[in-house]
Parts: C-alpha cells; sequence; structure tokens
C-alpha cells in the first residue's frame, strides 16, 4: 500500500469553509480543508465527533442544509471542474453517479416503505434514463450478488426491515456503486455494526477499491479501522486539519501533540499494558462557535507555548507527503514573527 | 488470585432471561420466547473486574439488568450478600442491591433532565434514606456533603451542583452518572458500556476515572462493552457471551493470546489494531453470515450456523463448559476429552435422541 506513483488525482479539495449560522454566533464546521485523493486510492479522515469530518464530505456532496449552513469559500474540483460552482441540475448528474456516498446508520438510510428492488432501480434508472425496468433489475442483482448478499433474485423484493443492521449495509454499499462511481464517500459506515460485521464490511469495501480502482474517502473515529484500510490519513481538530500523512508514516511518526495523544490514548489488544494508566487528553474538545484565531488543540496540549495562544500554525511540510499544522515544528524566527504581528493585531 | 480461599461476592447460576412474544389483543397468547439469556453461570470475586463481550442482541445488557433485578428472571439464582435475589422478598432485596450499582451507556438518556446534579446525585441516598434501608440515617446536610465529596472524586467542580445535565458535555455526564453510583458506597458496580457512546480521548479519561476508584475504594466491577481492547484493558477475567451463553471465560491476558473458541477466534481477529503494520500482516477469520434470531429453542452449539469448524456432533449436542486450564473454561466440543469430529450426523442424531429424556447432555457415553 504506498501512494501510486502516476495515478490522477480524481478531487481536490482546496481551503474548504463551511460555516453554519446559529443565534448563538457562527459555527465554523469546516475551516480551510486541504486535500487530494487520487484514482484508487483511500483516504482516512479521522477526529472526534464535531470535528468537521461529515461536514467535510456534505459539503463535496453539495448536501449542507442551507441555512443554516453554506459553503463560504474555497474549490473542490471534481476532474478539475469546481462543482460548487456547477448548477443544481449539473450536481445532479454526478451527485450518486460520478460521486457517491454511504451513510452510518443503514437503519434510517433506506426507505423502510419501498422494497430494496424499487429503491435500487430508482437509483439506477435515475442516472441512466435509457435502460429499461428490467434491465435495471437485472444490474440490481448484479450488484447485491457483488456486496455479497445470498440469493439476491429472492432478496430483493425484500423490505428494507427484512434485512439486518450488516445486510442493509451491504445494501447501501450497492446502490452506493451501482452508477460505477468513481469516488465513493463513506461517512462512518461501519460504526453502527458489530465488530464481525463490520470486518466483512470493510473487506468489501477493500475489494472495490482494489477491483474498480474507485477513490475512497473514508470517515471514522476509529484508529484501528484507519490502519487497516488507509493509504493516507487527515486528523481533523475543530475544523481543520492538523495532521496529514502517509498511514504508516502516521503511526510511526505522529507529529501533532492531538494525534499523538489520540493514538496512546487508544488502548491496544496486543500490548499488555495491564496496571498502566492510558494516556488522555485531558479537558473537552472546544466549541467551535466564534473560536479565537490560534491554535484550537492548546488549551488541551501538553507542548503549549505562548504563540499557540496567539496565532494558527502554517502548514508545515516533514517530508514524504507528511504535513503538521503545529507551532512545534516551526523555527524561532516565524515563532516570534507571528507572535508579533497577533499582538500587533490585538492591539488595533 | 486464589479462587479456592475466597468467597465469591456475587454467584450466578444458570440464570434465564426468557421475555415472552404475546399476539392477539384480548387474550394475549404466548406464541414463544426471546431467549436474551439462556443460561449462564459465572462468580465474581471481591476487588477483580470481570468483563463481559460479545456482540449485540448477545444478551450483555440483559444479564446485568437480570441480575440487578430490573427484570424479573425467568429462572435461576443470583446469589449477593448471602441471599437469593430472585427469589428474596422486595425488602430484603433492596437491602441487598444497595451494595450494587450500575453505570448506564447512554449519558444523555440515563440522567433526567429537570433534576439538578445534586438531586441526581443525591437520589439514592434520598430513596434509601426514606424507606429506612440506609445503616444510619443520614440528615440533608451529610448528603449535601456527600454530593460534594463525590463530586470532587469523580472529577467535577462542586460548584456546578445547582446545573442541569443539558450543561455538561457527554464525559462529564458519565461522571455525574459515576458519581450516583457511588453515592452508596457499593461493594460491585454493574457498568453497561459505560464507554462506548464517548469520544476516544473522553474514553480514556473515563476509563483511568474508573481504575482510580477501584483502587481507591476496593470496588468490584462488572464491565461490559462491545470493544475488545477496552475490555482486555480494564477488565481481570474476561466472559464472551453469544446469543444468550457464555462461550468462553478466561484471564483477559490468556484470552487474547490463546483464545480457544472459535468465535473468540473470529471475534478477536476481526478486532482491528491501531497499528498498519500488524493490521496488514494479520489473518482475518470473517465469520459468514448474522447472529441468528433468539426466539427459537436450541439443540446444538448455539454459535453452530456460523461456525468455521463446525462437526455434524455439535448440530444436537449443547456443549458444557470444558476446562482449559482451572482459571480459564469453554464451551465448545473440539475441547472434549474425546475426539467427537469422526462422528456421523446419523450417530450423533441417535445420540442426542437418546438424551432428549434427561435433562442436559452431560457428554458422550461411554
Amino acid at each position: 500500500m504506498s501512494l501510486k506513483a502516476n495515478a490522477k488525482a480524481v478531487l481536490e479539495v482546496k481551503d474548504l469553509q463551511t460555516y453554519f449560522k446559529t443565534d448563538a454566533g457562527i459555527v465554523k464546521a469546516v475551516d480551510g480543508v486541504s486535500f487530494t485523493i487520487h484514482e484508487g486510492e483511500t483516504l482516512g479522515i479521522v477526529g472526534e465527533s464535531g470535528s468537521g469530518k461529515s461536514v467535510t464530505n456534505l459539503s463535496i456532496m453539495r448536501l449542507i442544509p442551507s441555512p443554516p449552513g453554506r459553503i463560504v469559500g474555497g474549490q473542490i474540483l471534481f476532474e478539475g471542474e469546481d462543482i460548487l460552482k456547477m448548477s443544481e441540475s449539473e450536481m445532479r448528474d454526478i451527485r450518486g453517479d460520478k460521486i457517491s456516498m454511504i451513510f452510518q446508520d443503514p437503519m434510517t438510510s433506506l426507505n423502510p416503505f419501498l422494497k430494496i428492488s424499487t429503491q435500487m432501480v430508482e437509483t439506477i434508472r435515475l442516472h441512466n434514463p435509457k435502460m429499461g425496468k428490467k434491465e435495471a433489475l437485472e444490474r440490481s442483482i448484479e450488484m447485491l450478488k457483488l456486496v455479497g448478499i445470498p440469493s439476491p433474485e429472492k432478496r430483493i423484493n425484500s423490505y428494507p426491515h427484512q434485512f439486518s443492521g450488516g445486510m442493509r449495509q451491504r445494501v447501501m454499499i450497492g446502490q452506493a456503486l451501482s452508477c460505477d462511481a468513481q469516488v465513493l464517500l463513506a461517512d462512518e459506515p461501519t460504526t453502527a455494526l458489530d465488530v464481525t460485521i463490520q470486518a466483512q464490511i470493510l473487506e468489501l469495501i477493500a475489494k472495490i477499491n482494489s477491483e474498480m480502482g474507485t477513490a475512497v474517502i473514508l470517515v471514522t473515529h476509529d484508529l484501528g479501522v484507519v490502519a487497516g484500510m488507509c493509504d493516507k490519513v487527515c486528523v481533523m481538530y475543530a475544523g481543520r486539519i492538523v495532521e496529514t500523512a502517509l498511514t504508516d508514516d502516521l503511526y510511526a511518526r505522529p507529529s501533532h501533540p492531538y494525534t499523538e495523544g489520540l493514538i496512546k490514548s487508544v488502548p491496544r489488544m496486543d500490548t499488555a499494558n495491564k496496571d498502566k494508566r492510558l494516556f488522555s487528553i485531558e479537558g473537552q474538545p472546544p466549541n467551535v462557535i466564534d473560536l479565537p484565531p490560534c491554535c484550537p488543540f492548546h488549551p488541551r496540549c501538553h507542548e503549549a507555548m505562548e504563540v499557540c495562544e496567539h496565532a494558527y500554525p502554517p502548514q508545515k511540510d516533514l517530508g514524504n507527503h507528511h504535513e503538521v499544522a503545529c507551532w512545534l515544528f516551526c523555527d524561532e524566527e516565524a515563532k516570534r514573527q507571528a507572535l508579533q504581528d497577533a499582538t500587533q493585531q490585538e492591539k488595533a | 488470585m486464589d479462587t479456592t480461599t475466597i468467597k465469591p461476592l456475587l454467584e450466578i447460576r444458570d440464570l434465564k432471561q426468557h421475555f415472552p412474544i404475546k399476539t392477539g389483543s384480548l387474550f394475549n397468547r404466548k406464541v414463544g420466547a426471546i431467549r436474551a439469556v439462556d443460561g449462564i453461570s459465572f462468580d465474581i470475586y471481591p476487588g477483580e473486574t470481570l468483563g463481559i463481550v460479545g456482540e449485540s442482541g448477545c444478551g450483555k445488557s440483559t444479564t446485568v439488568r437480570s441480575i440487578a433485578q430490573l427484570y424479573k428472571p425467568t429462572s435461576g439464582s443470583v446469589v449477593f450478600n448471602e441471599i437469593d435475589m430472585v427469589k428474596a422478598d422486595t425488602r430484603s432485596m433492596l437491602k441487598a442491591r444497595q451494595d450494587m450499582q450500575l453505570i448506564f451507556q447512554d449519558p444523555y438518556a440515563s440522567l433526567d433532565p429537570r433534576m439538578t446534579v445534586r438531586s441526581i446525585i443525591a437520589e439514592p441516598m434520598v430513596i434509601y434514606n426514606n424507606r429506612k434501608l440506609l445503616p444510619k440515617p443520614m440528615t440533608s446536610n451529610e448528603m449535601e456533603l456527600r454530593v460534594e465529596d463525590l463530586m470532587e472524586r469523580v472529577g467535577l467542580n462542586k460548584v456546578f451542583k445547582n446545573r442541569y445535565p443539558h450543561e455538561f458535555s457527554g464525559g462529564q455526564r458519565q461522571r455525574i452518572g459515576i458519581a450516583r453510583a457511588l453515592a452508596l458506597n457499593p461493594k460491585i458496580i454493574l457498568a453497561d458500556e459505560p464507554v462506548s457512546a464517548l469520544d476516544v480521548s473522553i474514553q480514556a479519561q473515563i476509563l483511568n476515572l474508573l481504575g482510580d476508584l477501584q483502587k481507591e475504594f476496593g470496588l468490584t466491577y462488572l464491565f461490559i462493552a462491545h470493544d475488545l481492547a477496552v475490555i482486555q484493558h480494564i477488565s481481570t477475567r474476561i466472559a464472551v457471551m453469544y446469543l444468550g451463553k457464555i462461550v468462553e471465560v478466561s484471564e483477559s491476558a490468556q484470552l487474547y493470546d490463546t483464545p480457544k473458541h472459535p468465535y473468540t477466534v473470529a471475534l478477536l481477529s476481526a478486532a482491528p489494531i491501531p497499528d498498519p503494520k500488524i493490521e496488514r500482516e494479520r489473518k482475518r477469520i470473517i465469520l459468514t453470515g448474522d447472529v441468528p434470531s433468539p426466539d427459537t429453542e436450541r439443540v446444538g452449539c448455539y454459535f453452530y450456523d456460523r461456525c468455521p469448524k463446525k462437526m455434524p456432533w455439535c448440530s444436537c449436542h449443547i456443549p458444557p463448559m470444558f476446562d482449559i486450564t482451572d482459571k480459564h473454561q469453554v464451551a465448545c466440543w473440539l475441547y472434549n476429552k474425546e475426539d467427537v469430529s469422526k462422528i456421523s450426523l446419523k450417530d450423533a442424531l441417535s445420540d442426542a435422541a437418546k438424551h432428549t429424556t434427561e435433562e442436559k447432555p452431560k457428554g458422550i457415553e461411554k
């Protein structure tokens, strides 16, 4: 698993900003997120609840409820075209067809009143209006077979409640892939499932990724899932990406204090650390309403410096696609300069 | 721990919890039962942490609720504080239950939104005081001091005692729940997935807190979780549940190093480890299918449908617990003293038929 050298970039997110207007103030759910995903690659986005992982995904699909939400800045380039500038009808051709999404909760994301067949045929025919009903049904059965549903010819006439959670998630994946999507956004696809079923679903996503060359963005809070699945990982905190690296690199050399804390605070089965306390990041994640222009992690950081309280750290490249946004990796000159600018600004 | 000399704190024998399935509006005819917990037995010794792990629907939470008598168990016995809580009258059951408290999974649903933190934490004391079940009656001033003390023990600032639950984050709410559980100075705490609703960084804080409290008060825990790594971290012994049955009990390090039951092996191999190098080289045993519905009475091994190592014998004989060592038991015919793998389905069935008149198949007839 390494980055393919000449793979084409399918999706580029540049400085994405998605804000929500609430009575309490502006929630900067996603504030300047950038990443690129290449063909056949799996990108993991890790973070705790409220860090903006799901909003990033929904922004790519342009499914942000508006109002209150709005994508206020940035670009999302799909095959070189900015999908934020597209009209709603152009977007509809891409959504579900070229970029597909699997949602977290398989219990609520299928329509309980419609048969699986109806829901799957609808998706396929919406994107291929020329395809006949019979043909679409055959394609649906084929997709169900692909995702490993036993006797799909019979099961396709069932209703969602007749399926278990894992099977519903398979149906969702089958539906998402029925139009040969180039990018698959998986938003916590296994969080609602048990470990044995999770292993089945993850294996399925990995198979699709390698056999069909679909680029996958896997949003999760589980560092174990990321370790097994992803080529590259972005760690998000309070609406920003604090660290991006190749998976091996990230686990071997976590550079941002948050990433380091996150990896250390997960108990592990394979290393017996009996009677040892877990490393824990003290405090709570910040409220993202009206965040001051400083590093949002500094109140919880064990290596916080003066500059962290006054200015947001720049993105620093550590080589080998490893980028981190932390003042620890900046030289003294830059820190002094930033501190000076910040105090001047605060005075003014 | 020397299990021969120390008396267990809690003894559970053949506990069953069946929920009737009813139909019809007038007569409520019983047409079957969900066998949520189907005959489990185990002991918990003072000072240890017994972890119960299993997938959703395997009966972990029901076990906890049956032990705490929140559901009336269908049969079996729960011996705690020298009384059988299933058969005891309400008052002595309540008296015994004082030493047994619960922490629930969802910190959003388990705290009354209309009560202040003070009244939530003081509620157990108020109830037991009103019923005159406390060893020594408490005045409201004593309760106030106790609430403040508890809040500090669990890492909450006592100035927040007049606030309402919605003003706290998930991790802080779980701390309130823990303080409430400690209010009556219990001997054992039954924790039903106390960290699964929390974020990773908060989860570590709560696990550390539970560990500290155990050392400080000499608590015993029955800890339930579906996350194997969490269970392994906190438990001294682990019981693995599947479909209302315990399939394996072992000390926690042993369970990870030498899992015996095919289900435990699959479960451990499916749990992701946060290390990319290990993840890539690991071999996963992917179980096919889903957990079957617990509404039918089973004649064979409960794991038979999904077992990668099933034998004809397993289809019609329920495995008893076999000893691997004195601290490691497993319910799987693979570990029977005599090899049953060669027995054909026909012979197995006729053997099972011989046993139908007996209560339980005990092993192979000589």
